[in-house]
């Protein structure tokens, strides 16, 4: 394994910080109506995006899903653009055009989060596939979860991966529940990460509420794809603190589960790493501070943003 | 030049011209596709440019999205309208919206060839002509080309343009000749041809039915009936401009598909004209069409369910009130 530092620990903390504390102001701006349509919260499950994409140079690309506040903001999208586009605003990172679902970047490389669960593997695998004509030495992580996994694109992706040796990783957050469905419903096998022996690419199943641990699994898989060697599948166990989205109040969710969970929540359990590795309670506050600060700006950047321009939409689409 | 030596040759010249071009489809490399539009490629440019896939037409035409996101020109091959269905998420909810949803900062450029249509007794599955439902989605590019020297010049238009394109052939043209010019040309998307100059009736059509028009407007011309054959080439966007300049000299307006008539692009070239132009208009639209029926099997029965050539004529004549010859 990797030695983690001690700043990377802390570094990793102001990332799942910022993604636990945008979507809190999210969910409190919503419930004002300053957001509207879906939300999709990444509560609870920010050590996967945390400790996968802290791995990642920054040249390398990743492909999000419809709940992915946290993979844009830890691939180094800016929290008031986030905010802004959340809020439908002319500053946001689509202008206003795509909100919560379809945020993308070229700038940070983040090929796109997107409605369709399991809708952007292939799209990973583009990218992928491009990488390698252009004998580059990037890789694309591609966020899918437990209900993708049912899904035929899933499996069409990882085996179009695994014949090219496309470098692609595919992060599976297993949240255990597809909207309301339980994966013990939606398949048969204990790890779904067993699943990637059929494809011939390596699999594993670890704690994505551990982002250190993530961020440590994650170094095999990008050698391996980096020397060409192909793909691998990352099966990360998490759980949602709340329902499938800000609406629903995912009263399905066992309550002794969610007690474990909530317990094993990934900013505690980091917590612990920078105790561990000697991170002092300062270092910490001032972490504390700034993303507050951050949140603070990104509120007032997206409230006092201008909507997108009615006449400049219409003149676009006139025909 | 065959229609197919053609787009092989389009293909050829982009490959050439521009390293981010490949193709990608199912046994398009050694075995050269099933229409052999990409034989001789893969000796050319190698398996890296020319990517035989496995039956995962979703992931093969998701890989393309991806591919194209990323800055390559990806020219994926659909062995059959009727198979692009198995990825109609990718074409329609990824492909076609993602430069909108991105705020106008995502582009794809990629084209999918693919073919379509009647007259090999392939029945349901292997025959349809689906242009309007690619037509309906906005952010897709359709393309339709009916000569050997339009699929050329469009289909390296269609490659170098910077949004996704639906570029639909036709099995029954593959085989046809025409002229191609010696020298590098292009044609560009979104403009008709007035393929023959009439005075009396706007014809329009687009894919094989052009073939089919300008038979029809041989056999009326010798009736004295003077049909002005316009050749859409790209349905999407459409040059309906052209349509209405013509309906507004002729005053009167035919459409011959091969696609089923409910529903079809013909309609709505029919609403657009009944529009724009319902003043020049001496006789009421006609629309020829496809009989809204799953393509049959039986030979004789799928010639029934598609307009031939005596079909365009009887409709033209019943529009132009010339009477029927005895």
């Amino acid at each position: 394994m990797t030695s983690v530092t001690p700043e990377t620990v802390l570094a990793m903390y102001e990332t799942a910080l910022t993604i636990r504390r945008f979507e809190q102001r999210a969910i409190e701006q919503y419930r004002v109506g300053n957001i509207r349509g879906y939300l999709h919260p990444y509560l609870g499950e920010e050590g996967i995006a945390t400790g996968s994409i802290a791995a990642l140079e920054p040249s390398d690309y990743i492909v999000s899903t419809h709940r992915g506040h946290g993979h844009a903001i830890a691939k180094g999208h800016e929290p008031r653009r986030m905010m802004a586009e959340l809020f439908g605003k002319e500053t946001g990172y689509c202008h206003g055009r795509g909100g919560s679902m379809h945020v993308a970047s070229r700038s940070v490389r983040n090929l796109g989060a997107n409605g369709i669960v399991a809708g952007g593997l292939g799209i990973a695998d583009g990218a992928a596939l491009s990488i390698k004509q252009r004998g580059g030495s990037e890789v694309v992580v591609a966020f899918c979860s437990d209900g993708s996994s049912a899904n035929g694109m899933w499996h069409e992706s990882l085996n179009l991966a695994a014949i090219w040796d496309l470098p692609v990783i595919f992060v599976l957050e297993n949240n255990q529940y597809a909207v309301s469905t339980p994966i013990r419903d939606s398949a048969r096998i204990e790890h779904l990460s067993d699943r990637a022996a059929g494809y011939g690419m390596p699999g594993v199943t670890v704690d994505g509420n551990d982002a250190v641990l993530v961020y440590e699994t994650m170094q095999e898989p990008l050698r391996r794809a980096r020397a060409g060697e192909g793909p691998s599948l990352i099966e990360c166990m998490t759980f949602r603190h709340g329902g499938h989205h800000v609406n629903d109040p995912g009263t399905y969710l066992p309550a002794d589960q969610l007690a474990y969970w909530k317990g094993h929540d990934p900013l505690i359990v980091l917590r612990d790493r920078l105790a561990a590795s000697g991170v002092g309670e300062a270092a910490i506050a001032e972490v504390d501070e700034r993303v507050e600060r951050v949140m603070d700006e990104a509120v007032e950047f997206a409230t006092a943003s201008p909507n997108p321009s009615l006449e400049e939409f219409l003149a676009e689409v006139a025909s | 030049m065959k229609y197919r030596e053609a787009l092989r040759a389009a293909l050829d010249e982009e490959m050439d011209r521009d390293p981010a071009v490949f193709v990608v489809g199912e046994g398009i490399g050694e075995r050269g596709g099933s229409y052999k539009v990409t034989e001789g490629l893969l000796a050319k440019f190698g398996p890296n440019r020319v990517i035989d896939t496995p039956l995962s037409e979703a992931g093969f035409v998701g890989l393309g999205v991806g591919a194209a996101i990323v800055g390559q020109r990806p020219v994926v091959e659909m062995l059959f309208i009727d198979f692009l269905l198995l990825a109609g998420d990718q074409v329609i909810n990824q492909a076609a919206k993602y430069r909108f949803m991105s705020g106008g900062e995502g582009r794809v450029p990629l084209v999918i060839r693919t073919q379509g249509g009647t007259g090999n007794s392939l029945a349901g599955q292997h025959s349809q002509s689906l242009e309007a439902l690619y037509y309906h989605i906005p952010g897709l590019k359709v393309v339709m080309p009916s000569t050997p020297k339009d699929a050329k010049g469009l289909l390296k238009s269609a490659i170098r343009d910077d949004d996704p394109v639906i570029f639909i052939e036709h099995k029954q043209l593959y085989m046809t000749d025409g002229e191609v010019p010696e020298e590098d040309y292009l044609i560009p998307l979104g403009e008709a041809e007035v393929k023959r100059a009439g005075s009396d009736v706007t014809l329009v059509a687009w894919s094989h039915m052009t073939l089919k028009s300008l038979q029809a407007a041989e056999e009326l011309a010798a009736e004295g009936v003077n049909v002005e054959v316009i050749d859409l080439r790209t349905i999407s966007p459409m040059d309906i401009g052209c349509v209405l300049d013509s309906v507004r000299r002729t005053g009167r307006l035919v459409i011959a598909q091969e696609a089923v008539k409910r529903g079809g692009v013909g309609s709505d070239i029919a609403a657009m004209v009944a529009e724009q132009a319902w003043d020049s208009l001496r006789a009421p639209i006609l629309r020829i069409a496809g009989k809204n029926t799953v393509i049959p099997f039986n030979l004789a029965l799928e010639k029934a369910a598609v307009p031939q050539v005596a079909d365009i004529v009887a409709g033209v004549r019943s529009v132009v009130g010339a009477p029927a010859r005895t």
